[in-house]
């Protein structure tokens, strides 16, 4: 296992398997009645927010104390960019302190890579996500739904999601989602494609192991999970398009749509929805879209990429075919 | 003792002849010349080359004295063999009054390492809408025949217009740093495939053509001269290329960074290879080096960018832009163009010495190695080889992509007016 989780490029095929293995065990910990494993008891890790984010710094705290670790939860107010220095010091701080692992989230892309090979600091590196850059276990635990919907839950042990059409849609331009997604859906054996306005496709986006669509019913119909990416309004000032309602034409996801989907095809959405413009609420209320297993699964994936970067003791983890059976 | 004889040395890559220096001007050159009354430099067939000239020099002086200082910053530059440099004009204050560039002129003057030539700010405060007092700038001590608000693009096409104008009156000229600033906004590095995939902001190689492009065309509305600063697109050489060929008066700069990295070097999220323009692509060096090697680009400048440790030693979006350049700039210079066959020693002395002194009028500099010219000169020895350690530089910073590189070539010593700045390797 790699020592930092910083992109999901980083990932080979076979640890991202056995990451998503390894929620599945932690996963059956949410259904027991006291949900705590001893894994890293006596570990101190560190979430490290210099970005506002309640959701995902709520699921790493999750999945952190039912792994027994003690947390410390840093928020870092303002822009660290305004004020350079102070990703540095506070990594040299939580060093004093010996913390053993530090969950970043930044809004400066490379902010966690720089943390993890700068020197500044010696623990793991985990990234929850740097600018427009990387967010890879919100990835892993994208996939990890795909594959529980598509694969099976007992089925999926061990397998990848090969042949998989993925759709995501939206603004790719400015997404950590879709990057870590392309890189890791890739790796795990799926076909990508992206289907955005041409304003919102990046420039070098050639160089992507995936397809690139700007027309989202063509592409409907050969999919098998359409993953809804968020679009800020405020992109609208920023001339990306020409107004709400013409994107909401062109790349929202409403019923109409969602019955052009293979009867078994899945509706994501890394949360939190917007309902109207991207995703109407007709979609975001349907048993085929998957928001809240996401939120779910996200612990899940936490708690197993916590786990095998800290090197947890083998023998705390659950066994799921000793207890099932 | 006034004489110097440099012994056996290849004039402009030449063969090896003597040259006696007397008092602040050469006084032979040729063959078996009498080292009486003379201290000897035995140069073993290094490569004499006239004292190089910097038209873009980042000194920070006033105002960010941390970063650099004009005495320091002469000292790295008679370390990387300059004997004179053009001082850029944003500093705190601008350089946007007769006053400020006086001062900056003084400076180098009383440095004693290398001759300072203070550009002047384009418009007053470099906020690019009113034009500073270029005529008062000129006639002030300082003489300057440079203006730029190099760091800002002269954006409004009316200003541009004007300063290419005015300047006319004196035979100034208007250094333009090329960088649309809405195509460039929130831009962190190369806009490509590295910068999709780091998730930093793009900055478009056209937000330097299009600037190019209108800038090169206004001149030659209004006849007047132009020059590019830090060309770093392969499209940027075409419409220089086609310019020139349309016989409009322009002149363009390529900096030592720009002809050696590339964006791929941004993976590392490392600070040090951040730098405006942003370094580009391959394609994009090798079209710099050729466009360099035939004309197309008249000469090379260090953009001499100093930062403090700590404004580098943090992450990527909150670093400052620039690297410091004037200590290695000849090294980088022989790696990617003399051993590459690029250029001769003869034509790197044209693109550091004789043009930029042509482009910027500074007297005195960028003369021929001969009898009665002053003794600016530059000694190398281009066959030693070494591993750049920053530890060793005399610029007060040390943001340099280069730590840890082997580089080739080394100035053993520097002249400025028959003085020696720089003495087996080391600042006298
Ligand atoms: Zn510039």
């Amino acid at each position: 296992m790699m020592r930092h989780l910083i992109s999901a490029a980083d990932l080979t095929r076979d640890e991202a398997v056995r990451i998503l293995d390894t929620a599945e065990e932690m996963a059956r910990v949410a259904d027991r009645p006291i949900k705590k494993l001893p894994a890293l008891r006596g570990r101190t890790v560190c979430n490290l927010f210099f970005e506002d984010s309640t959701r995902t710094r709520i699921s790493f705290e999750a999945a952190e104390k039912r792994l027994s670790a003690d947390v410390i939860n840093f928020a870092a107010k303002g822009s660290s960019v305004s004020k350079g220095e102070s990703l540095k010091d506070t990594a040299q701080t939580l060093e004093a302190m010996g913390v053993d692992a530090v969950v970043i989230r930044h809004g400066a892309s490379g902010a966690p890579y720089r943390l993890a090979t700068s020197g500044w600091i010696d623990a793991p590196v985990i990234n929850a996500g740097d600018g427009t850059h990387q967010h890879p276990t919100q990835a892993l635990l994208d996939a990890f739904t795909m594959r529980r919907r598509l694969v099976g839950r007992d089925a999926g042990i061990g397998q990848d999601l090969a042949g998989r059409r993925i759709t995501l849609v939206g603004d790719v331009l400015h997404s950590r989602v879709a990057r870590s997604n392309v890189d890791l859906l890739h790796t795990l054996g799926a076909e990508v494609t992206l289907v955005a306005p041409p304003t919102l496709v990046p420039v070098g986006v050639e160089a992507w192991p995936c397809e690139v669509s700007y027309d989202l019913d063509a592409v409907l119909p050969k999919s098998d999970a359409v993953m809804m990416l968020r679009v800020q309004r405020e992109r609208m000032n920023a001339a990306f398009f020409p107004t709400e309602r013409e994107y909401s034409r062109r790349y929202g996801l409403d019923g109409d749509r969602m019955a052009r989907m293979p009867g078994h095809a899945i509706v994501m959405h890394p949360g939190p929805m917007v309902r109207g413009m991207e995703i109407t609420a007709e979609v975001a209320d349907s048993d085929r879209c998957t928001v809240i297993e996401q939120v779910a699964n996200g612990v899940s994936i936490r708690m197993a990429v916590l786990y095998l970067l800290l090197g947890g003791n083998e023998s705390d983890a659950p066994n799921p075919r000793t207890e099932e059976k | 003792m006034s004489k110097i004889l440099i012994r056996g040395a290849k004039v402009l890559g030449g063969e090896a002849q003597d040259v006696l220096i007397d008092g602040e001007t050469v006084a032979a050159v040729g063959t078996g010349l009498s080292a009486e009354g003379a201290r000897v430099i035995e140069a073993g067939g290094q490569i004499l080359l006239p004292g190089l000239v910097d038209l873009h020099t980042h000194l920070r002086e006033p105002g960010r004295e941390d970063s650099e200082t004009v005495l320091t910053g002469t000292r790295a530059a008679a370390s990387g063999g300059y004997t004179a440099v053009f001082a850029m004009a944003n500093t705190f204050p601008v350089a946007d009054t007769a006053g400020v560039v006086e001062q900056v002129y003084r400076l180098g003057k009383e440095s004693g390492y290398c001759d300072v030539q203070p550009i002047g700010a384009v418009t007053v405060g470099l906020e690019g809408k009113k034009l500073a007092e270029l005529g008062a700038m000129h006639d002030s001590a300082a003489g300057v025949t440079v203006f730029s608000d190099d760091g800002k693009c002269v954006d409004d096409a009316v200003i541009m217009r004007r300063a290419l104008e005015y300047v006319k009156a004196f035979g100034g000229v208007v250094a333009q740093h090329a960088q649309e600033p809405r195509l460039t906004e929130g831009a962190q590095m190369n806009e490509g495939v590295v910068s999709a995939e780091l998730g930093l902001g793009g900055w478009p190689a056209v937000a330097e053509e299009s600037v190019i492009a209108r800038d090169v065309l206004l001149a030659e509305h209004v006849g007047s001269r132009v020059h590019i600063c830090h060309l770093s697109t392969a499209g940027s050489v075409e419409i220089v290329r086609w310019a020139k060929s349309r016989g409009i008066d322009v002149t363009a700069e390529v900096t030592p960074h720009h002809l050696l990295l590339t964006d791929e070097m941004v993976r590392s999220y490392n600070p040090v290879y951040k730098v405006n323009p942003p370094l580009r692509t391959e394609r994009d060096v090798l079209a710099l080096r050729e466009a360099l090697a035939d004309g197309t680009i008249d000469i090379v400048a260090t953009d001499h960018a100093p930062h403090p440790h700590e404004d580098k030693d943090c992450e990527w979006a909150a670093a400052a832009m620039g690297m410091v350049g004037l200590e290695t700039a000849l090294s980088v210079v022989q790696q990617t163009m003399v051993e590459t066959g690029l250029l001769d020693w003869a034509q790197v002395a044209d693109r550091m010495s004789f043009a930029p002194a042509r482009i910027g009028r500074a007297q005195g500099h960028g003369r021929p190695v001969s009898a009665g010219e002053p003794a600016n000169l530059t000694l190398v020895d281009p066959a030693y080889r070494g591993v750049v350690d920053p530890a060793g530089f005399a610029s007060r910073s040390r943001n340099t992509p280069y730590e840890g590189r082997e580089l080739p070539g080394r100035v053993t010593h520097t002249f400025l007016r028959g003085r020696a700045t720089v003495v087996d390797g080391k600042l006298a």
